[in-house]
């Protein structure tokens, strides 16, 4: 019988015990290394879920509207005559994206799309007693609109309802305007105006927002921005975030409409974040190239040292293969057991974050937690890369003369 | 009992060169065409100035090392064609080394320098080979010192494990490069006293590599290696034992 790796394992946990100092060295190394990978990953996922969240948490993946108006030529030139126009972009009527009511059904079946919200959007002005506010208005349907964009999660005050008549409103304007929950206030389009009650404030993270959002029932909305019937977007939440791209140039093989992704929308962000993760790989990289030198370097001192060792076994019957295994089950080793420390020194680094670093308002800056995912992930690329950097110093171990070794 | 020498062939080299550093200015050759032939169960004292070649003759003949050209038969099997895997095989388990010293591993205790080769073999050490492995070190007197690292014992004790070692696959052939070369005279009576009667119990040949013509003398037969070449192949009676000791 035969029982794989026994003599590789019980060796290489030898050598390891025996160097002690240079086996602990190596593993803080290690152990140093996965807790910068792990922390810098945990905190820009953090950081990234976070600008994502307040950014974009009032918005929707993928939004669908009417297609922009183009100036048609007044007349086709005749034949023969090339005619030099001169055309002038029209300026964009409010207009309903065409057939929505048929629409909607249609998106919701696709399995991509997790929310879809038929919105009637546009400006005014909010009155109350002297005092004017220019705002942006959504006429929406309360359920769909929460499933797309979590409206209920951003309410600071009041319960958010929609009710024929009801209004929700951005924070920042309820205390422009000095409106809390219950009070009345005037919403003025063109030539419409109706009153309305404040039933709940919103947070919706960004200050330009928080002062403009009045949202209303999508038939007040209708017929405020005079378009009875009518959906100027519809906005959709999909399963996949990250896919919104993909997917909206797939919606525009299937329909003539006008259809943007968060990420056409925000391209400013979008790039940011991805300077943010490219900078993060690059640092990842870098330390597992440090953390592979640093076990490959401690190996090959090992391998010198241990010469004598190597040739008495070899003279005893240990093949290459064995030597060769036996140093790449020390550089596994290492690689597990500092990535373990590493993790867990990376936890202490989280909890000391979020215990320490806090906003004006004492509380968290942002959540950071460390995903098992990145963390299995972090130890198996630590590991493997252990056994990699083992790779060099045992084939000199297994290159050895055994003759040579000993006598030394 | 003597265990006589039953004929058959053990090893066999015939006009063995062994030369270093081939192709370069300071080529040497340290054998020049040898044979020579040991058969299962003989004693063999190795013996011969320094530089003779007498451990470059062991190293290859424990296939340590390679000849540069000549014939070589383990068993009767040739080991000029063998890979380094095959040979380091045919090495576990057909010959045991005992080396002058730096032969055992310190980061394993006797045991576990004694079921090494065990450990090598099989990947585990089973409770009867470990008990095998008891029985081989209390035979050599180390019932005691079994759990001790190398660096605790003595270098007699040292020596003796590793016979015990040598012997725990219990291969036909032994071979000790200077055993006793730095004991002092009753160690090396003691270490190779253990030799004899493993030799004697066991039927196990040895070939002993020595500079004490004392401890030659107490062999069966005697090889004296001069410049590369077999000088002088006898056997040695209990007579010329006797007056080589007087």
């Amino acid at each position: 019988m035969r029982f794989w790796f026994g003599f590789e394992i019980r060796v290489a946990l030898r050598f390891l015990r025996e160097g002690r100092l240079q086996t602990v060295l190596i593993m803080v190394g290690v152990a140093a290394g996965v807790a910068v990978i792990a922390y810098i990953s945990a905190l820009v996922s953090g950081l990234q879920s976070n600008t994502f969240n307040k950014t974009l948490g009032g918005q929707a993946h993928v939004t669908i509207s009417a297609p922009d108006d183009v100036v048609a030529p007044a007349r086709m030139p005749e034949p023969g005559v090339t005619g030099l126009t001169d055309t002038q972009t029209k300026a964009q009527r409010r207009r309903s994206v065409a057939n929505w009511l048929a629409l909607v059904p249609l998106l919701e079946q696709m399995p991509a799309i997790a929310a879809v919200s038929p919105i009637v959007a546009g400006g005014g002005l909010a009155l109350r007693g002297e005092a004017t506010q220019a705002i942006a208005l959504s006429g929406v349907d309360l359920d769909r609109y929460d499933r797309v964009v979590r409206l209920r999660d951003k309410v600071v005050a009041g319960v958010a309802t929609l009710a024929p008549g009801d209004a929700i409103i951005g924070s920042q304007l309820a205390s422009d305007l000095g409106l809390s929950p219950g009070d009345r206030l005037t919403l003025l389009t063109g030539t419409v105006s109706e009153t309305v009650r404040v039933t709940a404030l919103v947070d919706l993270g960004v200050r330009e927002l928080n002062r403009r959002t009045v949202i209303v029932p999508l038939r007040l909305g209708q017929s405020l921005l005079g378009l009875p019937g009518g959906a100027t977007s519809v906005e959709l939440a999909l399963k996949d975030v990250w896919g919104a791209k993909t997917f909206a140039a797939e919606l525009r093989r299937l329909f003539p409409y006008k259809i943007e992704s968060w990420q056409e929308t925000n391209a400013q962000l979008v790039s940011a974040l991805n300077a943010q993760s490219v900078s993060t790989g690059l640092i990842r990289g870098i330390v597992l190239v440090v953390v592979v030198l640093g076990i490959a370097s401690v190996l090959v001192v090992s391998v010198v040292q241990k010469r004598r060792e190597i040739g008495i076994l070899r003279a005893m019957g240990a093949t290459r293969g064995q030597m060769v295994r036996v140093f790449l089950v020390q550089g596994a080793i290492v690689g597990a057991v500092g990535s373990l420390l590493g993790l867990l020194l990376a936890l202490a680094m989280i909890l000391l974050f979020t215990a320490f670093v806090r906003g004006s308002d004492g509380q968290p800056l942002f959540p950071i937690v460390l995903p098992l995912s990145l963390a299995v992930q972090v130890a198996l690329i630590a590991t493997v890369c252990g056994v990699l950097a083992a790779i060099a110093p045992a084939r000199r171990a297994a290159a050895m003369d055994p003759a040579e070794a000993i006598r030394i | 009992m003597s265990a006589p020498s039953n004929g058959q062939p053990l090893i066999e080299l015939s006009n063995v060169h062994k030369s270093y550093n081939v192709g370069m200015p300071n080529q040497a050759e340290v054998l020049h065409g040898l044979t020579l032939r040991i058969t299962r169960g003989e004693f063999v004292a190795l013996v011969g100035p320094s530089g003779s070649g007498k451990s470059t003759l062991l190293n290859i003949v424990g296939l340590l090392e390679k000849m540069t050209s000549g014939d070589y038969l383990i068993q009767g099997r040739p080991v000029k064609a063998l890979d380094d895997a095959a040979l380091t095989l045919l090495r576990r388990d057909t010959l045991g080394f005992v080396f002058q010293f730096h032969h055992l591993l310190p980061a394993f205790t006797a045991l576990e320098n004694v079921t090494m080769p065990n450990l090598i073999r099989e990947g585990w050490v089973s409770t009867k080979q470990r008990e095998h492995a008891r029985g081989l070190l209390a035979a050599v007197g180390l019932a005691k010192a079994m759990d001790k690292r190398p660096s605790e014992l003595s270098g007699g004790m040292q020596q003796r494990v590793a016979i015990a070692r040598a012997l725990v696959l219990d291969p036909p052939l032994v071979l000790a490069d200077e055993p006793t070369g730095n004991l002092d005279t009753a160690a090396s009576d003691e270490v190779f006293a253990q030799m004899r009667r493993m030799h004697a119990e066991r039927g196990t040949s040895f070939v002993v590599v020595t500079h004490d013509p004392r401890l030659a003398a107490r062999c069966d037969r005697l090889i004296e290696l001069v410049d590369g070449l077999v000088a002088r192949d006898q056997a040695i009676g209990a007579q010329t034992a006797a007056s080589a000791s007087a």
